[in-house]
């Protein structure tokens, strides 16, 4: 636990990348929400569907959804081992999570972890016991309902040793909220021989600002995937989830971003391989359609016999945004093969003539190419996506 | 016989040097034309000028094709009005699988995928449009995208080079089947009606196909015309030292 009035200090502390936002402009968001029984009836049905969350709940282990700052809806399958409630309920019920709650993220990272720990968020919290598989995704649905409000969630995450998890996040505003702001907190723990999938899907306002914090600490032996998916309109997006890997453990991130005009998108992330023969693999491949997009990604490797790939790739369709690219690979061990790759630039012309030649329109043949680019990046997409995924990038309209 | 393709006087440039230097040519409608000439005379870059490549810059001359002049338009509006390639050396389309290509250019949309194994393509659907191909398999998916398209006109680059001696048929007999229709056989003769310009260095092609004219390159410049045996019998025998001075055609 930290000591409130260092907390309180780092309201005052900017993020490390990203435009400055100033939380104070936006009311925090309400906890007294709807109660939804059914998903399938609810009036949030068609902004859940838009990030990969099925009402229907076929194929899921478990649904998780928070509208705002409150729980609205939290139903899981008959499913030993998978332990589904509200860090609130989970705080209660399991002594404080002493191990967890505040562990993995430390709250005077910024103001964005700091206003999350003094608003003391509430958020999800998912379990899944030692030895246990869980067969389909959990999905959780993170929903601003509110305009002009801040959500502010806290969400944690446990995959305990030889247990393994898919989960699919959507998060996503109302057309009414779209000037708001998101802060997630989320802190996950991956035991040893363990696998976890996290597949998160954003679909925000134009005006939206979204600052997600997330760290992730991987044992020995284990798989951690990170995919992360924006493909819509947004404000300003800042993201750089840590991971720390143990002993022959792997991290792999896949990233698929569009930054249209007016949208500014700071995204990659951080894994720091501590233990030997850690590897990890961190690819990004991002759209500017005239907004401003940066791919970061950073490999540390503190152990020998660490093996980690960085791909950033970038397409300009547009002028009038920028494309940065912050390949970053720091060793402090001789024993490694660390490599990175990155490349920004337009689709080459005859690329886009060679399916031209085929009858395909240019409009056509660039959407194809784009859409191929994309979805390239992300290896290993749960199937359940993909079709999600296909609608986003036809929705996106790259032809244009 | 109506002109399917009549290229007038036709300059073009390519990375900012003039490569072809007032070409004539004419291929009739069902007609297969050959073209030989050596290497770096510029036969690849007329094709890709008859398809609109923008790497090849028309400075002069004109192209009609069923006697609308094409000079100014856009591959794709050559494609929609019957023009199709096989390219020499195409580019790697990263990201993009053939199955899903073929099925977007295909009018029978998935249907097409069955024809993939008569090219020994059934393999391939799912990679990465000529990434990693070799040269062989790249022949083959060109003529399978070819099939998919069903052009009228179809101009082939070298469709059988790099290719081994079991392939070859299947090349051979597949350019065949683009070539003739057989469904508008009549009185038991096949017919064809899909014309064609071919590029061949070895003529071996020609054993499966058939020509009606040949042409040859030399720097730029159509130099003489006849009929293709006889032209590659003398290719064959004097080299292209003599093209320009030999006495088969002259233009
Ligand atoms: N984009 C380009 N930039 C510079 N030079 C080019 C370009 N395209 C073609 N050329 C040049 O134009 C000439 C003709 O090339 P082309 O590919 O048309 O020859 P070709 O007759 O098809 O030869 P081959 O029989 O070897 O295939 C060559 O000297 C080639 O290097
Ligand atoms: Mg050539």
């Amino acid at each position: 636990m930290s000591d409130n009035r260092a907390v309180k200090e780092a309201l005052g502390k900017q993020g490390a990348y990203g435009e400055d936002i100033d939380i104070d402009l936006y009311e925090t968001g309400s906890r007294d929400v709807d109660q939804i029984d059914d998903l399938e009836s609810s009036e949030y049905r068609k902004y859940m569907e838009n990030v990969g969350v099925v009402a229907d709940e076929i194929n899921r282990s478990g649904t998780l959804m928070f509208i705002d700052n409150g729980m609205s809806h939290c139903h899981a399958q008959e499913q030993e081992g998978l332990e589904m409630m509200s860090v609130r309920e989970a705080l209660e019920k399991h002594d404080g999570l002493k191990d967890y709650f505040w562990t993995a993220v430390d709250p005077t990272k910024d103001k964005y972890t700091a206003t999350s720990y003094l608003d003391d968020a509430d958020g999800y919290f998912i379990r899944v016991k030692a030895g246990h598989h869980v067969k389909n995704p959990v999905q959780t649905c993170m929903l601003i309902n509110q305009n002009k409000s801040a959500q502010k969630l806290h969400n944690i995450i446990i995959v305990e040793d030889g247990a393994s998890l898919e989960m699919i996040t959507g998060c996503s505003t109302a057309h009414h909220a779209g000037d708001s702001i998101h802060v997630g907190v989320s802190e996950i723990f991956v035991g040893d021989n363990a696998n976890l999938t996290f597949s998160m899907i954003h679909s925000w306002g134009k005006q939206t600002g979204v600052r997600p914090r997330t760290v992730c600490n991987v044992g020995k032996n284990s798989n951690y995937t990170n995919n992360y998916v924006i493909l819509n309109p947004v404000g300003s997006l800042q993201s750089f989830p840590v991971a720390n890997l143990g002993e022959g453990s792997s991290a792999t991130y896949n990233t698929m971003c569009i930054a249209h005009e007016g949208s500014e998108i700071d995204t990659g992330g951080l894994v720091n391989l501590n233990g030997k023969g850690a590897r990890s693999e961190i690819m990004s491949r991002s759209i500017s359609m005239g907004g401003k997009m940066c791919a970061r990604g950073r490999l540390v490797a503190n152990a020998p016999q660490v093996k980690a790939h960085l791909e950033c790739r970038s397409i300009i369709l547009k002028d009038g945004g920028s494309t940065l690219a912050v390949p970053e690979l720091e060793a402090h061990v001789a024993d490694v093969e660390m490599t990175h790759e990155a490349a920004v630039g337009k689709i080459a012309r005859d690329q886009i003539e060679y399916l031209m030649s085929r009858g395909l329109d240019e409009d056509q043949a660039i959407s194809m190419i784009v859409r191929g680019f994309l979805s390239g990046s992300i290896n290993g997409l749960p199937p359940a996506l993909q079709k999600e995924l296909d609608e986003a990038i036809e929705q996106a309209n790259l032809g244009d | 016989m109506t002109e399917m393709l009549k290229i007038v006087d036709l300059h073009a440039e390519a990375g900012e040097r003039e490569i072809l230097k007032g070409v004539n040519l004419t291929v009739k409608e069902g007609e297969t034309a050959v073209l030989f000439g050596p290497n770096g005379s510029g036969k690849s870059t007329l094709l890709a000028t008859i398809m609109g490549y923008s790497t090849c810059k028309v400075t002069q001359g004109e192209i009609l094709f069923k006697g609308q002049d094409i000079t100014e338009m856009t591959v794709d509006e050559r494609a929609k009005l019957g023009i199709g390639m096989m390219m020499q050396r195409p580019p790697n389309i990263f990201g993009v699988r053939l199955g899903d290509l073929i099925k977007a250019t295909s009018e029978n949309g998935e249907a097409i995928l069955g024809e993939a194994p008569n090219f020994k393509m059934q393999n391939f659907l799912d990679r990465e449009i000529n990434v990693g191909f070799s040269g062989g398999e790249i022949k083959r998916s060109e003529l399978l995208q070819l099939t998919a398209q069903k052009p009228e006109f179809i101009l082939l680059d070298e469709p059988e080079s790099g290719v081994d001696l079991e392939n070859i048929d299947l090349i051979g007999n597949k350019v065949r089947d683009l070539l003739y229709d057989q469904r508008k056989g009549c009185g038991g003769n096949i017919q064809r009606h899909v014309s064609s310009l071919v590029i061949t260095h070895t003529g071996q092609i020609l054993d499966y196909i058939g020509a009606d004219c040949a042409y040859v390159m030399k720097e730029g410049r159509i130099r003489c015309s006849g009929r293709p045996m006889d032209l590659l019998k003398e290719i064959k025998e004097n080299g292209y030292g003599e093209c320009g001075a030999c006495q088969i055609i002259e233009l």
